[in-house]
């Protein structure tokens, strides 16, 4: 396959091309050859266990999330299943145990778990993807810049990511939490600020410094492309597949310092998995043990379930992208 | 170290500088203060001054350990609390990290020697569910399994009112005294492995065991006879429990990455050649294949020591223990702010501190590293 050099700002006449149609192909030759590198991936991907069975449980929460609108739009009555302002009439106790009406029972204050439960979903996918892309977004740029030019701007991004690993998130999230209102928006923009500066950074960096002395790299130096050029289009490309890695680590971070901060209840949410764990035991249900469960097993179930189904996609995506980890046939 | 430090404070300085309202708001706010007695207040927090020398003013106070004194638990400073709390959450944090280092590290060496057992399954399946489990609702369930349930640990607290109703000692002086003896026997016991090293191998390590064991008897004995041995078992009854949770969650992290460093170490060429010279399966495990994979490990204990210290804060607050995460909890929720920032101070320190044993004990496992 003829792919072509990397794009110089100079147009290259004795090819008999112009520049429109050239780079046309060169976008679809790039494309293809994306699409072939992911199809690898994801054969690798789908043979180890642990990443079918993360894709099989991230599909089944997001089919949950998906499914909470519509059964809200045709489905379920409002006033009885809203999962804030909803009172179920029919019982005289709440919290009323798991029944054909309400699948999961009821929670202290007449609310349909069930519904809270989908609700939520769909509130912690927004939360840690929002996080995740922040994080990444940031963390590729300052570890492609970092490893870039080095020195100074080094250094400086360096210190900078060891003083936020050096800093408790939870507990600087905490502090935060009584100095500002924090939503949904605002937490994952923190969680994802602190770890693009963070510790993602550092990785990704070591990441680029190896992709900086590879041939390309000077290749399209000497072809005459600028300094963002290069970091653009030849570094942080190659930087993706680690950043897609982390991505899936930083949801699990996210969803699980969300679930903590709204179980203290410091958060500004309408309903969380959290905030329905901190409903239960401020209403003192949880040391009723087994005998509420509906209260604190679906939504504690699912925080572990999502973030354990995240973390074992990073892991699977790991021996994606290390083929030094991939087990072999022996 | 002191550039980092002085980082946090100006961070949280700024941090408060930057949110809506300041320190007066606390007193402020109350409507029925005539505006020159709100002013007399604002100018009593040196808040009519401009923000550089609140600032400066800020880091002097901070250096000469005056944090303020604390609105919820009125005259009493910041310091004074604080320097109740931060033992007792030292005591949870350390014993309970130390502990899952261990066991994680046992574990892992253990599961990547024997690969692809029914024991290396469960151990991973198990460890990751540890790890991600959702840490308020697994300490519940720790407190409903073994304190409700089973009755076999007090359900939260420092201590039993009932038992120390008539004590004539503070809780306090107590405790204080537990620190100082476990220390002393921590420091024994290091002599002890440290002399058997010095008169080399003729000894048997295993000679330790009753030495230490005899200095732990000696040590306990004192405290049954000195009257307030109960009062001390009351407080190590109500801290199994904390310091168990603690361990459980923490350990599946350095279990999986020693598991991960065994691996690639074991495909190493020495780890053959140990093995062809015939030397026994443990020992090249221990001294061959452990010590090797031993550095990536210290070298995230910092993420693992982060990662314990965000945990405390979580149990305490679940336990109502009462140390430095559970007072930055409180004090978050009464808006008390002088002690807000002395909290998250401590528990910055305390991170900073774990950054410079993780680098000392990097330095010991690894003769090559030297810092000028």
């Amino acid at each position: 396959m003829n792919t072509p050099g990397p794009v110089s700002p100079i147009p290259t006449p004795e090819f008999g091309v112009e520049p429109g149609r050239g780079r046309v192909r060169f976008v679809l030759v790039r494309l293809r050859l994306m699409w072939r590198s992911f199809r690898n991936g994801w054969g690798i991907f789908m043979e180890s266990r642990m990443g079918r069975v993360s894709l099989f449980t991230i599909i089944t929460f997001a089919l949950m999330a998906a499914a909470h609108p519509i059964l809200m739009a045709f489905v379920w009555d409002p006033a009885t299943y809203d999962p804030v302002t909803g009172y179920s009439f029919d019982q005289v106790e709440q919290p009323a145990p798991p029944s054909w009406k309400h699948l999961l029972g009821t929670d202290p204050l007449g609310r349909d778990v069930l519904s809270q439960l989908l609700y939520s979903t769909r509130s912690e996918f927004v939360l840690g993807i929002t996080a995740a892309l922040v994080t990444v977004g940031i963390a590729t740029f300052v570890g492609a810049v970092a490893a870039y030019y080095g020195r100074l701007v080094d250094s400086f991004f360096m210190r900078l990511a060891d003083l936020i690993i050096a800093l408790p998130a939870i507990s600087l999230l905490i502090v935060l939490s009584a100095l500002f209102h924090l939503n949904l928006f605002y937490l994952a923009l923190i969680i994802g600020v602190l770890g693009g500066f963070g510790g993602t950074a550092i990785i990704l960096k070591s990441q680029a410094l190896s992709i900086k002395v590879k041939p390309f790299i000077e290749a399209a130096r000497v072809a005459g492309g600028g300094h963002f050029h290069i970091i653009f289009v030849h570094i942080i490309p190659h930087l993706l597949p680690l950043a897609l890695l982390y991505m899936m680590f930083t949801v699990t971070s996210a969803i699980f310092a969300e679930a903590v901060l709204s179980f203290l209840g410091l958060l500004d949410l309408r309903m969380s998995w959290g905030i329905m764990i901190h409903t239960a035991n401020t209403g003192g249900y949880l040391l009723g043990g087994t005998r509420y469960w509906w209260l604190i097993v679906p939504a504690g179930a699912s925080i572990t379930l999502l973030c354990s189904a995240f973390y074992l996609a990073g892991r699977a995506l790991d021996e994606v992208v290390n083929p030094r980890l991939r087990r072999r046939n022996d | 170290m002191v550039l980092t430090l002085f980082l946090i404070i100006t961070f949280t300085f700024f941090l408060v500088q930057a949110q809506p309202g300041d320190y007066a708001s606390f007193y402020v706010l109350n409507p029925d203060l005539p505006p020159e007695v709100k002013d007399e207040i604002r100018a009593a927090f040196g808040l009519d001054k401009p923000a550089w020398q609140q600032y400066v003013i800020h880091l002097k106070n901070t250096f000469t350990g005056n944090l303020g004194v604390s609105f919820g638990n009125f005259p009493r400073p910041v310091l004074d609390v604080l320097a109740e709390r931060v033992p007792r959450t030292l005591v949870l944090f350390l014993t309970a990290t130390a502990v899952s280092f261990y066991i994680g590290f046992f574990l892992g060496k253990a599961i990547a020697w024997r690969r692809g057992g029914l024991f290396e399954y469960a151990a991973t399946i198990s460890g990751a569910m540890l790890f991600t489990a959702f840490t308020p609702a697994f300490a519940l369930m720790m407190i409903w399994v073994f304190a409700f349930r089973l009755g076999w640990f007090p359900v939260g607290k420092f201590l039993d009112p009932l038992v120390w109703r008539g004590a004539d000692v503070s809780a306090n002086y107590v405790f204080g005294n537990m620190l100082l003896s476990a220390a002393a026997f921590i420091t024994f016991a290091l002599l002890v492995m440290l002399c058997l090293k010095r008169f080399g191998r003729r000894v048997p390590s295993v000679a330790a065991v009753p030495i230490v064991l005899g200095g732990a008897l000696v040590i306990m004995a004192a405290w049954a006879l000195s009257g307030i041995g109960g009062l001390a078992l009351d407080i190590v009854k109500h801290m199994v429990l904390p310091v168990a949770t603690l361990t459980l969650i923490s350990f599946a992290g350095t279990m999986l990455l020693t598991r991960n460093s065994m691996l690639e170490t074991i495909r190493e060429d020495y780890v053959m050649a140990a093995r062809a010279k015939g030397l026994p399966d443990k020992q090249v495990r221990d001294r061959h294949a452990a010590r090797n994979a031993m550095l990536p490990i210290v070298t995230s204990l910092v993420y693992s020591l982060i990662f314990a210290i965000d945990g405390s804060v979580i149990i305490e607050s679940v336990f109502s223990w009462p140390g430095t995460g559970l007072t930055l909890l409180q004090a978050v929720r009464s808006e008390d702010l002088p002690l807000v920032m002395g909290a998250m101070l401590f528990i910055g320190m305390l991170s900073l501190l774990a950054h410079v044993i993780v680098d000392v004990l990097y330095v010991y496992l690894d003769p090559r590293i030297r810092y000028q």
